[in-house]
């Protein structure tokens, strides 16, 4: 099955019913997507489909086929991504598992709304768990790469 | 497990350690057989630091690195007394060695918030001895009294001469001197490093997605399995049929093991599905009829009856019926699942004269010796590489070992190197929790409202019971684990009893962030409550009354109040609740700030936390776990609970064991107190008094209280 991950066309040799997750994890290595739950109820294994905030553990790779999959690994090749300077100027991870999610969440946020206010920060990132309670930082580190990427235009 | 910091344990421990799996201890492991990442030309002082010709300085760290910080902590008390280059500073995870053991358990173990003084001295020594190398190495070259030299960072600096050599340039001739038998350390005023809330070194890395976890590791070959456990605790394998596992595209085998059947496959996904086609019979033993319901009816009527006595002063027998007013109340809190946002996982590479694991423990001399005796190996031929863990909470410092013994019997199973995976199903449902406690707590007044007596009866499962610490560390059949936090009440009351009844229960507890504490801070400070709501005075006033004597205490009350600006105005409909609660040698005072709606919701709108942990490493560290503490504890207060019906754990997943989540946090500010005392913890002690601060908070909101954990709708109405 042909699918474009982080730029980069694949094939991927795997039942259409396989979690896109584990494609991603055992197929290609690529381990930033984590799992957590397998019922799309924690967002560690948040990835962009063609754009979209997914739960990657509930996205069969049919779903994927053609399309376009940016996971944590390819946000940024340096750490420029605003949100990845923003995470490391506020400390936010502690244990670090949920963080890929929480930032690829976060991306998607971004896009749509470029300056989120608090309730904009609740909504878009309820679904993403973080057993650590990096919460606060999260909040903090969104409005600050908010403001960095409006400093930026 | 701050209880067992009170008891002689170091010789315990490591037997203990090795009685596990009936093997000698004293053991050595070479250091230089895991040091792959070591090159030629690196300056290797001691056990802990290795310095290369580029200048990178690596501290190998041996406690686990969870999320609360150890491997930046840690770093920065060897750096400083090197003089290091922070910039230039990363960390590698130590080998299991005894080296690496905890200073005072007296195994390689990470837990009970006591890594700071574990490894505080031992490391700034180290720090100490390579800079005394390296200025020893550049005054030689120099000719010139290494007196006369100065270190800063990365660099040996002689003032008079005007010369400099960087710490690489030095490796080579530092590497031939031999190490001082004493060290000067700096005098704490001249720190640079240790008291600065400098950056995490492990962030960069769990932004990009590169932080390898236990669960991301990969190996050639490596196959992967997860495996069908029983549905009730203690039930064995009667039969079973894999026909139509077997017949799934990538399964590869399937194995019995001790705690059920394994599906080992070439992925996740296949194992899994393999997993769920298995048709097993159990044996479900005597667990099967098992209900929570019914254990709170046994422990409420324990509760009723004497128990152990784990502390007594005065008489508060005699005082409590001669009481002018007496309150009494009786609590409960449920299991609790540790729930780690990265499932349990262990990869093993098993050959006939060796053993390799990688794995996210808080346990590796145990688990070591434990996975050499089932592999029928030597434990200096198990090398355990302890990853990355995707949180911890006390569920990876298993006594059973449970995740590492299975993963090794599978491997030797499969004849190949497997990483066996748990499901959040498994995790939830896997036992090791929190033990249910209820507690029945008396108070008597005098004729003044004063408080004259107080009597507290605990009713729970012994964490250390049946485990090979038990012998040592259970005394009098009182398990520290269970009373501490109760039996050492500070307050001024002349008479005080506390009893414990420790029934043996089938279902396996352990250890979970902040241990005895994350039920007794919240019983003793609720009941506290009550009683100042009764006597008619302020809870504040009257905690300042009784803990006189306690200046720690009382710094970080008064420190939280005043942040708090408790006594004066909120906007309508909000209130205030406040507890303090001593916990792994760190005073903490929490004040939160609720609302509560009409159809009884209740919002947290801020918590004011105040902590004295005594010096400080990392004082951004100490706000993260602060903020940490209170969002895993309020998670419990809303949310926490896992019940059991027909043997069977009523929860499995985060829809309904759920987790606090963005919109639900609330602001928090924390304030340290300076201080010049010994380390406390900071990985566990903010946890424990969340659950009161939100109760007390309630009750001034709505004049409802909460005795039971998680907080119910009908307990507000």
């Amino acid at each position: 099955m042909k699918l474009t991950v982080n730029g980069k066309p694949v094939d991927v040799d795997a039942d259409p019913s396989t979690p896109l997750l584990w494609v991603l994890r055992d197929h290609l290595g690529l381990t930033g997507t984590k799992y957590g739950c397998g019922m799309a109820l924690c967002g560690a294994c948040t990835v962009h489909l063609a754009g979209d905030a997914v739960r990657s553990c509930v996205t069969p790779l049919s779903r994927a086929e053609g399309k376009r999959v940016t996971t944590i690994e390819g946000l940024s090749p340096n750490l420029s991504h605003p949100l990845q300077r923003a995470w490391i100027e506020v400390d936010v991870p502690q244990c670090g598992y949920c963080q890929s999610g929480q930032i690829m969440a976060a991306a998607v946020l971004l896009a749509a709304k470029p300056n989120p206010t608090d309730k904009d920060i609740d909504d878009g990132m309820a679904g993403n768990i973080c057993r650590c309670g990096t919460y606060p930082r999260i909040r903090h580190a969104i409005h600050l790469a908010a403001k960095a990427r409006g400093g930026a235009r | 497990m701050s209880a067992i910091t009170t008891l002689p344990r170091r010789q315990f421990l490591q037997s203990s350690a090795a009685a596990t799996a009936g093997l000698l201890i004293g053991f050595r492991f070479p250091l230089d057989a895991s040091a792959a990442a070591q090159a030629a030309g690196d300056f290797k002082p001691n056990a802990f630091l290795r310095i290369a010709p580029s200048g990178r300085v690596t501290v190998i760290v041996g406690k686990s690195e969870m999320g609360q910080g150890v491997y930046t902590g840690l770093a920065m008390i060897a750096s400083e007394e090197l003089d290091a280059d922070w910039s230039r500073v990363s960390v590698e995870s130590a080998p299991v060695a005894p080296e690496y053991n905890h200073t005072a358990f007296g195994i390689q173990m990470t837990g009970g918030s006591t890594s700071t003084w574990s490894d505080y001295d031992q490391l700034r020594k180290a720090g100490a001895a390579a800079r005394a190398m390296l200025i020893a190495a550049a005054a030689a070259q120099w000719k010139v009294e290494p007196s006369s030299c100065t270190t800063d960072k990365g660099f040996v600096i002689h003032a008079a001469t005007k010369r400099r050599a960087s710490y690489g340039s030095l490796t080579a001739s530092a590497a031939k001197l031999t190490p001082p038998a004493e060290v000067t350390l700096k005098d704490p005023k001249t720190f640079r490093i240790i008291g600065k809330a400098v950056k995490r070194l492990d962030t960069p890395e769990k932004t990009n997605g590169s932080a390898v976890f236990g669960i991301d590791v990969k190996l050639p070959g490596l196959l992967t399995a997860v495996i069908a456990r029983a549905p009730v605790f203690g039930a064995k394998v009667r039969s079973f049929n894999a026909d139509k596992a077997r017949a799934i595209a990538g399964v590869k085998g399937v194995h019995q093991v001790d705690v059920g059947v394994a599906v080992v496959a070439t992925g996740f996904w296949p194992a899994k599905l393999g997993r769920d086609a298995l048709q097993i019979e159990w044996d479900e033993g005597p667990m099967a009829g098992f209900s929570t319901e019914r254990l709170r009816q046994q422990y409420q009527q324990l509760a009723r009856t004497p128990g152990l006595v784990a502390r007594n002063d005065g008489d508060a027998n005699g005082a409590l019926p001669s009481a002018a007013r007496k309150l009494e109340a009786e609590y409960e809190v449920p299991y609790l699942a540790h729930a780690m946002m990265e499932p349990l996982n262990c990869v093993v590479d098993l050959s006939a004269d060796r053993c390799e694991i990688w794995t996210g423990t808080q346990f590796q001399t145990v688990d070591r010796a434990t996975a050499a005796a089932i592999a029928g190996l030597k434990p200096e031929q198990v090398q355990l590489h302890t990853t990355l863990l995707g949180g911890g909470f006390g569920r990876r410092a298993n006594p059973a070992c449970d995740f590492v013994s299975e993963a090794v019997q599978v491997a030797k199973a499969a004849q190949a190197p497997v990483k066996v995976i748990w499901t959040r199903e498994d995790d939830i449902r896997g036992g090791y929790y929190r033990p249910f406690w209820y507690d029945r707590i008396a108070a008597g007044l005098d004729s003044f409202n004063n408080l004259a007596a107080w009597k507290h009866t605990i009713v729970g499962q012994s964490i250390l019971a049946g485990t090979p610490f038990e012998q040592f560390l259970v005394k009098d059949g009182i398990d520290g684990t269970s009373v501490e936090g109760a039996m050492e009440l500070p307050y001024a009351i002349p008479n005080i009893r506390v009893e414990l009844h420790s029934p043996k229960i089938g279902v396996p507890v352990l250890w979970w962030r902040s241990v005895g504490h994350s039920h007794t801070a919240f019983v003793v400070e609720s009941f506290f409550d009550e009683v100042a709501h009764a006597a008619g005075k302020d809870p504040v006033e009257l905690r300042r009354a009784l803990l006189a004597k306690h200046p720690r205490n009382l710094a970080v009350l008064n420190l939280a109040a005043e942040k708090a600006g408790w006594g004066k105005p909120l906007p309508a409909g909000r209130a205030r609740g406040i507890s303090v609660h001593e916990s792994f040698g760190s005073w903490l005072a929490q004040v939160a700030e609720v609302s509560v709606s009409k159809q009884n919701e209740v919002h947290v709108h801020r918590v004011v936390c105040a902590i004295d942990c005594g010096q400080v490493v990392n004082p951004d560290t100490v706000k993260a776990q602060m903020e940490s503490g209170i969002i895993f504890g309020l998670s419990a207060v809303f949310y926490g609970e896992i019940t059991l019906e027909n043997g069977r754990v009523q929860q499995r997943n985060f829809h309904d064991y759920r987790m606090l989540r963005m919109h639900e946090a609330p602001h928090i500010e924390v304030h340290i107190v300076p201080s010049t005392e010994k380390h406390g913890g900071v990985g566990e002690p903010g946890v424990a008094p969340i659950a009161a601060a939100l109760g007390n908070a309630i009750f001034a909101a709505t004049g409802k209280r909460i005795r039971r954990l998680p907080i119910r709708p009908e307990d507000l109405k």
